[in-house]
């Protein structure tokens, strides 16, 4: 068996080198992006194979730094369920984002580097994947966010475009800092960085300054809330939506924000042993896990509030992308790693099929559309486009849970965990279950149902094949992805399945069924919003938040160093030394009189002293 | 009866000491000149009483006596040139009061 994993990392490289250092004129663009798809293809072809290697596959690390016996860090990989599972989403959305770019892109001026950066993110993201160790996957967190900055600011010709993926990138920037502390106190306390050495040091060394290992944990924590774009660093995604509509269902939908997720479930096993010990603050006792659940459970129902007053298609599936991550990270801290994050991850395998859908399909009708966003310009698309709306007909069925898409089975794990767990967020699920529900029928009957409201989307006509075959074959994934024949060969990292109580199903049933028909019933033929909420539509003004928040920190900042310029540096260091110069000259300046006869005294008094010099001391 | 060194000496050194007196106190620059010259004169007495002091095989030691003349060419010379300065002067002041003199100030 060839070296797959060096395949899957090495070909997205070597793409993105071949476009970012030879291909580089605009006639040469197509010719990029056919190199960038053909590597994509091959990668979904090694990741295929990739599904069937075994476990603890030995592909020889590559040293890269070795700093004696205390740190040595090598580009290793681990090849085991969850990362052949997490690999064939990667590969095969990927591929299918390549090919649906092809075409939407088709008359973009720098589509070049445009598939130069999807390339770059593949390699990135596979990075990430296959890592076998803390720092490794750090380098490749960083370059993922790296790529997402450059994709999401394509058309950074447009102010709102460049600020967004400046702000993607610092805002990731700021958990990325709490990783990095975590990965260092762990690397502290337990003098190894890769995942497998520090579960043998956490197993041999049970109950170990528990203290400090939950701060570790929160630390890496922050790592992921800034990747998957948690409360309260969520709001980066929502502004990345600026980037091209192919790049969201690639990188803010299917993959990098899963990454967080997916870096909790590698390290789940950090979670099993910090679930008993804990902090207390005053009345609250926090663990590690509950800080993530909780953190999982607000960020889930603040984004399906937030989604069900936005206008713009694809914020509204941002918000949705960010409900459902919430889903995950709250899963996963609620089951703190007994079953290795695996109803975690079901739903993100799950999830990945039908966002990416979801929003390939708006792509889609934005293309249609003439690049039109605005959903209270669209209308009665379903008739115009019927394989598009079909197919997103079929992602919003799998996204509300509706029985037997894949999302039912999925949510229904999550369910089911909440409601062994802790009643409160069973309630909290279910209520977003419900907003789910609703804000897609929204989205549904606004969008692909009644008139057109708008003479763009009179015009608009189904997409071509290289558009909607990606859409087709990402349909019937979310339908299937959940029955087992489909799992194991997919290699999904999903829990066992034991049955679900009654209760769980019910609910379950009634927040989808009863969500949509709300939906459908406030929004059926109307013009424009009927409801209007402020505070869900300003994004419950926590950007503005930030931005004074950030304004007083940075005027505090700005005043206090005006203040030591002025004093210190101007005063105390130019001002003194002015003065003590000018002082010494003028001193100094006071011999000179002009005055022959006062010459004359101080040269006969220098006479007399010489001459007592000389005889008295010499 | 003999005089001794010291009283050659003393008398040499209250010369010296009217010398500098003259040039810091007078006030027209010829009087503070022919004090100078008093200054090297008094120089010259302490060379000449030292000379005859040391005494090598019954007859002065003759290096000082030698160098008395050696300061008296270089007093002439000098002035000479401290002269011709002081005419140049007072061309240009029209004085040889020292007061007047003062050019610069601090």
């Amino acid at each position: 068996m060839p070296p797959l994993p060096l395949i899957l990392l090495g070909l997205p490289l070597f793409s993105a080198a071949i476009i970012g250092l030879l291909l580089r004129e605009r006639q040469q663009n197509t010719f990029a992006a056919l190199v960038s798809t053909l590597s994509a293809l091959l990668c979904l072809a090694a990741g295929i194979a990739f599904l069937r290697a075994p476990d603890g596959l030995e592909v020889l690390p590559l040293k890269w730094i070795d700093f004696g016996k205390d740190l040595q860090i090598n580009l290793g990989f681990t090849v085991d369920r969850l990362s052949r599972g997490m690999m064939f989403i990667v590969v095969f959305i990927g591929a299918l984002v390549h090919v649906f770019s092809l075409a939407y892109m088709k008359d973009d001026e720098s589509k070049g580097r445009y598939f130069g950066g999807l390339s770059l993110f593949m390699f990135s993201m596979t990075g990430i994947v296959l890592a076998d160790n803390f720092i490794m996957m750090f380098i490749f967190w960083e370059l993922v966010g790296v790529s997402s900055w450059m994709l999401i600011g394509h058309w950074f010709q447009k102010d709102s475009a460049a600020d967004a993926s400046k702000k993607a990138f610092l805002i990731n920037r700021i958990g990325d800092f709490g990783f990095m502390i975590g990965i260092l106190i762990l690397w502290g306390l337990t003098g190894a960085i890769g995942f497998e050495e520090i579960r043998e040091w956490l197993d041999a060394h049970p109950g170990a300054t528990p203290g400090l290992l939950t701060a570790a944990v929160l630390c890496v924590f922050c790592g992921a809330v800034g990747k998957s774009a948690q409360a309260p660093l969520h709001t980066w995604l929502p502004d990345a939506m600026e980037g091209p509509t192919p790049v969201s269902a690639l990188i803010h939908a299917a993959t990098m924000v899963a990454a967080g997720v997916y870096m909790l479930a590698r390290t789940s096993f950090l979670l099993e042993s910090t679930a008993d010990d804990g902090a207390s603050f005053l009345i609250f006792h926090f663990t590690a896990p509950g800080v993530i659940t909780w953190v999982g459970a607000i960020t889930s129902l603040l984004a399906a509030l937030m989604a069900m007053q936005q206008d713009d298609i694809k914020r509204v599936l941002a918000y949705s992308t960010l409900s459902q991550l919430g889903y995950m990270v709250m899963v996963v801290g609620l089951l703190h790693g007994s079953d290795q994050g695996a109803t975690g991850m079901f739903h993100l395998y799950t999830h990945a099929f039908f966002k990416a859908l979801l929003f390939l399909g708006a792509g889609a009708i934005i293309y249609a559309c003439h690049h039109e966003q605005n959903i209270w310009k669209m209308g009665g698309l379903l008739k115009k486009m019927p394989i598009t709306g079909g197919a997103i007909l079929v992602g919003t069925a799998a996204l509300i849970a509706v029985p037997f898409t894949s999302g039912f089975f999925s949510k229904e794990e999550i369910l089911t965990a909440a409601w062994h767990h802790s009643f409160p967020l069973f309630v909290i699920t279910a209520l977003v279950a419900f907003c789910t529900a609703f804000y897609m029928a929204r989205l549904l009957v606004v969008v692909l149902f009644g008139q057109a409201r708008d003479e763009h989307s009179e015009d608009a006509k189904e997409v071509g094949p290289l558009m909607f075959v990606p859409l087709v074959l990402l349909a019937l994934f979310a339908l299937i992805s959940a029955y087992p024949f489909v799992r194991d060969h997919l290699q999904a990292f999903a829990p066992e399945y034991h049955g679900h109580p009654l209760i769980v199903t019910l609910v379950s049933l009634a927040t989808c069924f009863g969500g949509a028909a709300v939906g459908w019933l406030v929004y059926r033929g109307r013009e424009s919003d009927p409801l209007s909420i402020p505070l869900f539509r300003n994004k419950f003004y926590i950007d503005e938040i930030y931005a004074k928040l950030v304004g007083i920190f940075q005027d505090g900042l700005a005043w206090f160093m005006n203040g030591l310029d002025r004093l210190l540096i101007d005063g105390a260091l130019v001002g003194g030394l002015t003065a003590l110069t000018a002082g010494i000259g003028s001193t100094f300046r006071r011999l000179q009189t002009g005055n022959l006869r006062h010459y004359g005294l101080l040269l006969g008094g220098g006479v007399a002293l010489l001459v007592y010099l000389i005889v008295f001391f010499l | 009866m003999t005089v001794s060194l010291n009283a050659y000496l003393l008398v040499s050194g209250l010369l010296f000491a009217t010398g500098l007196a003259g040039v810091v106190m007078r006030r027209n620059l010829l009087v503070i000149f022919m004090c100078l010259e008093m200054m090297l004169s008094a120089a010259s007495l302490t060379l000449v009483a030292f000379s005859r002091a040391n005494l090598e095989k019954g007859l002065p030691d003759y290096d000082g006596q030698m160098l008395v003349f050696f300061v008296i060419t270089v007093a002439a010379a000098e002035v000479a040139i401290g002269l011709a300065i002081i005419v140049a002067l007072f061309r240009t002041r029209q004085t040889v009061h020292v007061d007047d003199l003062n050019s610069m100030s601090g």
